[in-house]
């Protein structure tokens, strides 16, 4: 038989680090907890970079031949605009909450690869460096955020795009896409296998589902934009012909390529924030989620038939007069199932109890917003209209009002509800409500004008417009807006600081809620549960509190005999290990390595953009060190 | 007083009376589209007030009066699901049959021998307008006849990419917009595709490039003149003669012909415009606008600039002050990297002697040739 | 709709934060294996399509017809097929405990990894002398960077492999590690069958 591992003790610096607490141990954590809430602070802080990206775009554009920006920069900035808010904020942050969210809601101690979870993080870090780092080292990227071929895939040389911004954008995504892989797949099988006993897929709440299905969006929809940003890379790197007209090859393959990802994603994007509607909108009714396997399954059609509609981005690309009807078919069926969620949030508000604390608004907002996002959408699938519109300010407003007005007010609406659990204190009610409001005026005001904007003949991407064109009026209210929603997201920033340390204390069960994350103490131990639950049902917290009379009124349950809340182990600053009972409870160890793999990822980066070998050797090195360490490192320190 | 009301939000809606406006459609192909819209709009807002209100209603009216109210636990109904699945579908179907029916009468090409045919190339960052039939080509100002149907090709292959190592690259893809004549559809390279637009009226229908195509997408602009039938047959022959001024080329080894004037000794060898512009031949298409009958027109610069003695020296001597351009090289032998059109005054190649700093007065005997060329 | 009250809940082998068997009844690791295998169908998946596509398109430089030496290339993919046959042993070899056994398949699916990989790079230089080339044409583009990623995928696979055959000599590859070649063997055989694939539709089917 083998023998067990050596026992030679590792110099310093390898040896397995242990703290779970200070400030050096977030750089080693594997604690899906301290990973959730590291992901949502490095999205804030590119969702603060990518408004500041459009402050500036809006300022250029607040009047005709706008003079503070070149054409250069300006194309730099949209572009980082929206490859910023799309991989860098949007969904990060949904994978930060759900990250802190999946386990304590399924009852679980953590996910299932701890490691691979960090890294998944540290490629986020740096991903969004490198790309960043385009700014100091020639310029940024400046083929939009879609990237268009042969734009961006023309070799140097042919001077559409010169520098290597396309080349830090392609490399730079691709990067990213291998974070967004790692963790979808974590979430899968932590989902999967992970539940607490009894509890069945169609008892998870509803916010999990939802991140199920986005993981496998995800996962099935990256390794598609991978291929097409290699191919990319090729054509303008080294003389591959993918795109190349001239010797056969289709600009339209990207296209396709990139949409059959792009589609998805942006049902990856809004789903999650779909999923927290759908479990504010229920606590703050007091009231059940009207219509739960609707809602479910309609998320589930949702990503389904989101993998059928690719070409609605391309229908002024002439791909025929069948193939253009059969997508247009194809979005217009998908509005239903989207429709029909809306319909049951009504449902579930409707006869409730409301409470319009902060979270509730934006989860309101997000219903408002959302379907006229929704109904611009449908305007767009609508072939003939949709030339009109399509590569105008129209669809900025129609995409703007789903993913800001949609998802964005959506996680605002998570971060206000989960606060308290995450850090024990509520955060303030009157500057929510200030940061509420001042976002939905700034919100609207900067992209309802822009419907009109692009009806009246204003292309999309432009960086400046002329004077006499009757657009001049409704650009400034636009710029106005977006200062607004500066506004509003600073009053955010100060409450969220102000609240971490001295926002009223919050108990386990801060809002009286449904799912098993508020059964646990605000915030939780390392562990998560002292004992795993089992699930009786859905909602199974709440059925711990309450049960119904014969007219469907609530009962309040007796405290004492049934555990309602967990109450926070006394005692001991243990890093939380101890548990009632004095039971010990083993949490995966925390570990140098996914920093180090990821961290050889840029370096490689590097080596591709300035085609310089040299680069590639400190990346490598750090690659397949962290790779064997990794490997070699058991999932929980022998000691521990 | 409520149609009074409506007819003003109507007019309101429909924007500003700028040649450019989607929602004042002058031609049967957005006429169509527009026909197709409004309805279809009107739907969306009524929908879109009915969820609003819903939300608003739904907010105010439960909202909680005392901390221990108890509202009934409904987990669903059922006949409320089928009803709203069936209802949107109905709708949307209702709304499916127009727009299929729409999208396959657009896309048919027009019949009739009266169909005229014009080829139109995306460039960076400028419009090429070829007449096959007429054996014209210009460029950003695309003359037609009104009431006539207007069959395009849209391409982006130039043929006139040599230099080596672009050829293959065509050129990359924009988007035809012409908002109040028709619905915009891109340029690809490798590909062609059609677009039918008619002006009902005469006058200029304002046109602009919608797909991000590099740095001067937002400057590469068009304009579609529509004329009485005598007017465009008249435009056409103006176009199919010859140049107005000869550029007198130099003769061929042997011969000896007319000796250049000034203005065209600038041209061909000094500053070597004839590296991308063609000057006497109005059925040959180039790098750069064909310049045969430049003084015809009403704008250079791709509709940027009003086509002027001042506005054209300026461009002349430093173009890519005016629109912003990546041309620093252009004026070095290929494989240069190059788009658009250089500067003569500034960023200037080594050595001066072989790429001389243009004068004011270079500039206007070149300008004063140009004009002449109607 | 009355709920029953939640009894005190009860530990499991999940709290104890060990691999478990929910769901499919599939372990954590090899369950995220299968998943990424079905993320990487998706990549190879578009590079084949683009191959397809542009098949037939190129209107100057070689052809398929004009470089593919099929019987070479069956040889090439034989072997390739046998190292599935060895990784299956190698597996069965370390469920029974045989180590010695185990690193002589999993070396023997190394070396026919590699013999593979040797077929590919002298067919490559072949075609390139023959002036087909990553920039020559279509077929060279898309033809090259399939290929080439599989490759790539094939030589990730015969380090790892490798890398088990030294934990396994070092004695760090003990029977309740099974596992580790399993799922290695799932990557394998998948990477086989993505060859499989390509030389049917990229050599074997005519244009």
């Amino acid at each position: 038989m083998a023998t067990a591992t050596e026992v030679k003790p590792l110099p310093v610096v390898l040896r397995r680090p242990r703290a779970t607490q200070g400030f050096w141990s977030w750089f080693t954590t594997v604690d899906h907890k301290k990973i959730g809430i590291m992901y949502s602070v490095t999205a804030l802080a590119f969702f603060v970079i990518g408004g500041i990206e459009a402050l500036l775009i809006r300022v250029q554009l607040a009047g005709p031949d706008g003079t503070l920006l070149t054409a250069s920069q300006y194309n730099q900035l949209f572009t980082m605009h929206g490859t910023t808010m799309v991989f860098l904020m949007g969904m990060p942050l949904a994978v930060g909450i759900a990250n802190y969210l999946i386990p304590l809601q399924i009852g679980a101690r953590d996910v299932a690869f701890p490691r691979l979870n960090a890294f998944g993080y540290w490629v986020l870090v740096a991903g969004g460096l490198f790309l960043y780092s385009s700014f100091l080292f020639g310029g940024a990227p400046d083929g939009g955020w879609f990237g268009y071929t042969p734009l961006t895939s023309a070799p140097i040389a042919a001077g559409a795009l010169p520098g290597h911004g396309p080349d830090y954008w392609a490399i730079g995504i691709a990067m990213l896409g291998i974070g967004s892989t790692t963790s979808a797949i974590n979430f899968l099988v932590t989902i999967i296998n992970m539940r607490a006993p009894g509890m069945t897929l169609m008892r998870m709440p509803v916010f999990t589902w939802m991140m199920f299905v986005v993981a496998f969006l995800t996962l099935f929809a990256i390794p598609i934009v991978t291929a097409a940003l290699i191919m990319v890379y090729f054509d303008r790197n080294l003389g591959t012909g993918f795109f190349v007209g001239g010797v056969g090859g289709d600009p339209l393959l990207y296209q396709h390529l990139f949409w059959l990802f792009g589609h998805p994603e942006v049902y990856i994007l809004i789903l999650p924030g779909m999923g927290i509607v759908s479990e504010i909108l229920p606590t703050f009714s007091k009231k059940p989620l009207f219509g739960y396997a609707v809602v479910v399954f309609s998320g589930i059609a949702i990503g389904f038939l989101g993998w059928g509609v690719w070409a609605h981005h391309m229908f002024a690309t002439g791909l025929g007069p069948v193939a253009i009807s059969a997508f247009a078919l194809s979005t217009m069926l998908i509005a239903i199932p989207t429709g029909v969620k809306i319909f049951n949030w009504l449902g579930t508000v409707w006869g409730g109890s409301v409470r319009l604390a902060t979270p509730m608004l934006f989860a309101l907002g997000f219903i408002g917003q959302f379907t006229i996002g929704g109904l611009s959408g449908v305007l767009h699938s609508v072939v003939p209209s949709d030339t009109q519109q399509t590569d105008t300010y129209f669809v900025v407003a129609h995409f703007h009002y789903v993913l800001f007005g949609g998802l964005v007010f959506g996680i605002f609406g998570g971060l206000y509800y989960w606060f308290p659990k995450i850090y024990g204190r509520y955060m303030d009610e009157r500057l929510g409500k200030l940061n509420f409001w001042t976002m939905v005026i700034g919100f609207n005001l900067t992209f309802f004008p822009m419907h009109f904007l692009g009806l009246w003949g204003l292309p999309r991407r432009t960086y400046r417009y002329d004077s006499g064109m009757g657009w001049d009026t409704l650009n400034l209210v636009a710029t106005i807006g977006a200062f607004t929603i500066a506004v509003s997201t600073l009053v955010f920033l100060v409450n969220a600081i102000v609240s971490r340390h001295r926002g009223a204390p919050a108990p386990a069960d801060a809002w009286d809620g449904r799912s098993l994350e508020w059964s646990i103490p605000s915030p939780p131990p390392e562990y998560n549960f002292a004992e795993i639950p089992t699930v009786h049902a859905r909602d199974d917290f709440w059925h711990r509190k309450y049960t119904e009379d014969d007219d469907g009124r609530l009962v309040r349950l007796p405290a004492g005999g049934a555990v309602a809340v967990e109450e926070r182990p006394t005692g001991g600053d243990d890093g939380g290990h101890g548990a009632p009972g004095g039971e010990h409870i083993h949490m995966p160890s925390p570990s140098f390595f996914p920093l180090v793999l990821a961290s050889g990822l840029p370096f490689l980066g590097y080596a591709a953009v300035w085609k310089d070998v040299l680069w590639a050797i400190p990346g490598a090195a750090l690659v397949l060190f962290g790779m064997y360490a990794w490997a070699m490192e058991p999932p929980t320190a022998e000691d521990s | 007083m409520a149609v009074g009301v409506l007819a003003t939000l109507a007019a309101g809606c429909s924007g500003p009376e700028n040649d450019q406006n989607s929602l004042r459609p002058q031609g049967p192909a957005a006429d169509r589209i527009h026909g197709l819209f409004v309805p279809i709009v009107a739907i969306a807002i009524v929908v879109g007030i009915l969820v609003l209100l819903g939300t608003f209603y739904v907010a105010l009216r439960f909202r909680s009066r005392a901390a221990d109210e108890n509202p009934k636990q409904i987990h669903g109904s059922t006949p409320l699901e089928i009803g709203w699945t069936i209802v949107p579908a109905v709708v949307l179907a209702v709304i499916a049959v127009p727009t299929v029916a729409t999208i396959f009468a657009l896309d048919d090409p027009p019949k009739g021998d009266d169909v005229l045919e014009v080829r139109v190339v995306g460039k960076q960052w400028w419009w090429e307008f070829e007449y096959p039939d007429e054996k014209v080509v210009t460029a950003n100002e695309l003359y037609i006849p009104v009431g006539t149907k207007v069959r395009l090709d849209l391409t982006a292959c130039d043929s006139s990419l040599g230099a080596e190592g672009t050829a293959s690259y065509c050129n990359v893809i924009h988007s035809f917009w012409v908002p109040e004549l028709a619905g915009k559809q891109d340029v690809i390279p490798g590909r062609s595709q059609g677009l039918t637009i008619e002006a009902d009226h005469t006058g200029t229908y304002l046109g602009q490039c919608a797909e991000y195509c590099g740095l001067s997408h937002a400057n590469m602009r068009f304009r579609v003149i529509a004329v009485e039938r005598s007017e465009y047959d008249a435009w056409i022959r103006e176009q199919q003669a010859g140049p107005a001024v000869p550029l007198n080329r130099p003769a061929p080894e042997g011969e000896t012909g007319p000796p250049a004037g000034e203005a065209q000794d600038l041209v061909q060898n000094t500053f070597a415009c004839t590296g991308c512009h063609v000057f006497d031949d109005a059925e040959t298409s180039s790098y750069g606008p064909n310049l045969t009958h430049l003084a015809s027109r009403e704008t250079f610069a791709s509709g940027s600039f009003e086509l002027n003695r001042d506005n054209l020296i300026d461009w002349v001597l430093d173009a890519p002050s005016m629109i912003p351009m990546e041309s620093k090289d252009c004026r070095l032998p290929p494989p240069a990297t190059c788009v658009g059109m250089p500067s003569f005054i500034k960023d200037t190649p080594e050595p001066a002697s072989e790429y001389p700093v243009m004068t004011r007065d270079q500039a206007e005997t070149i300008v004063d040739y140009l004009l002449a060329l109607k | 709709m009355a709920q029953e009250i939640a009894a005190r809940p009860a530990a499991t082998p999940a709290a104890r934060g060990e691999d478990a068997h929910g769901g499919v009844g599939v372990t954590n690791t090899k369950l995220g294996m299968w998943l990424f295998l079905s993320s990487d169908c998706l990549f190879f998946g578009a590079f084949i399509s683009a191959f397809l596509l542009y098949r037939g398109r190129d209107q100057a430089g070689p052809k398929p017809s004009d470089v593919f030496d099929i019987p070479f290339t069956s040889a090439t993919s034989f072997i390739l097929l046998m190292s599935s046959l060895t990784m299956v042993l190698a597996l069965a070899a370390i469920q029974r405990g045989d180590h010695r056994r185990v690193r002589i398949w999993l070396l023997a699916t190394a070396l026919f990894g590699a013999t593979f990989i040797g077929g590919q790079i002298f067919e490559f230089t072949e075609f390139s002398r023959e002036g087909l080339k990553l920039d020559t044409n279509l077929f060279g583009s898309s033809f090259f960077v399939l290929t080439g990623l599989h490759g790539a995928h094939v030589t990730a696979g015969i380090v790892w492999l490798l890398s088990l055959w030294g934990l396994s000599l070092q004695g760090l590859l003990p029977t309740e590690n099974a596992e580790k070649v399993e799922v290695a063997g799932l990557y394998w055989h998948f990477v086989d069958v993505v060859w499989i694939v390509i030389f049917t539709l990229v050599y074997l089917m005519p244009t």
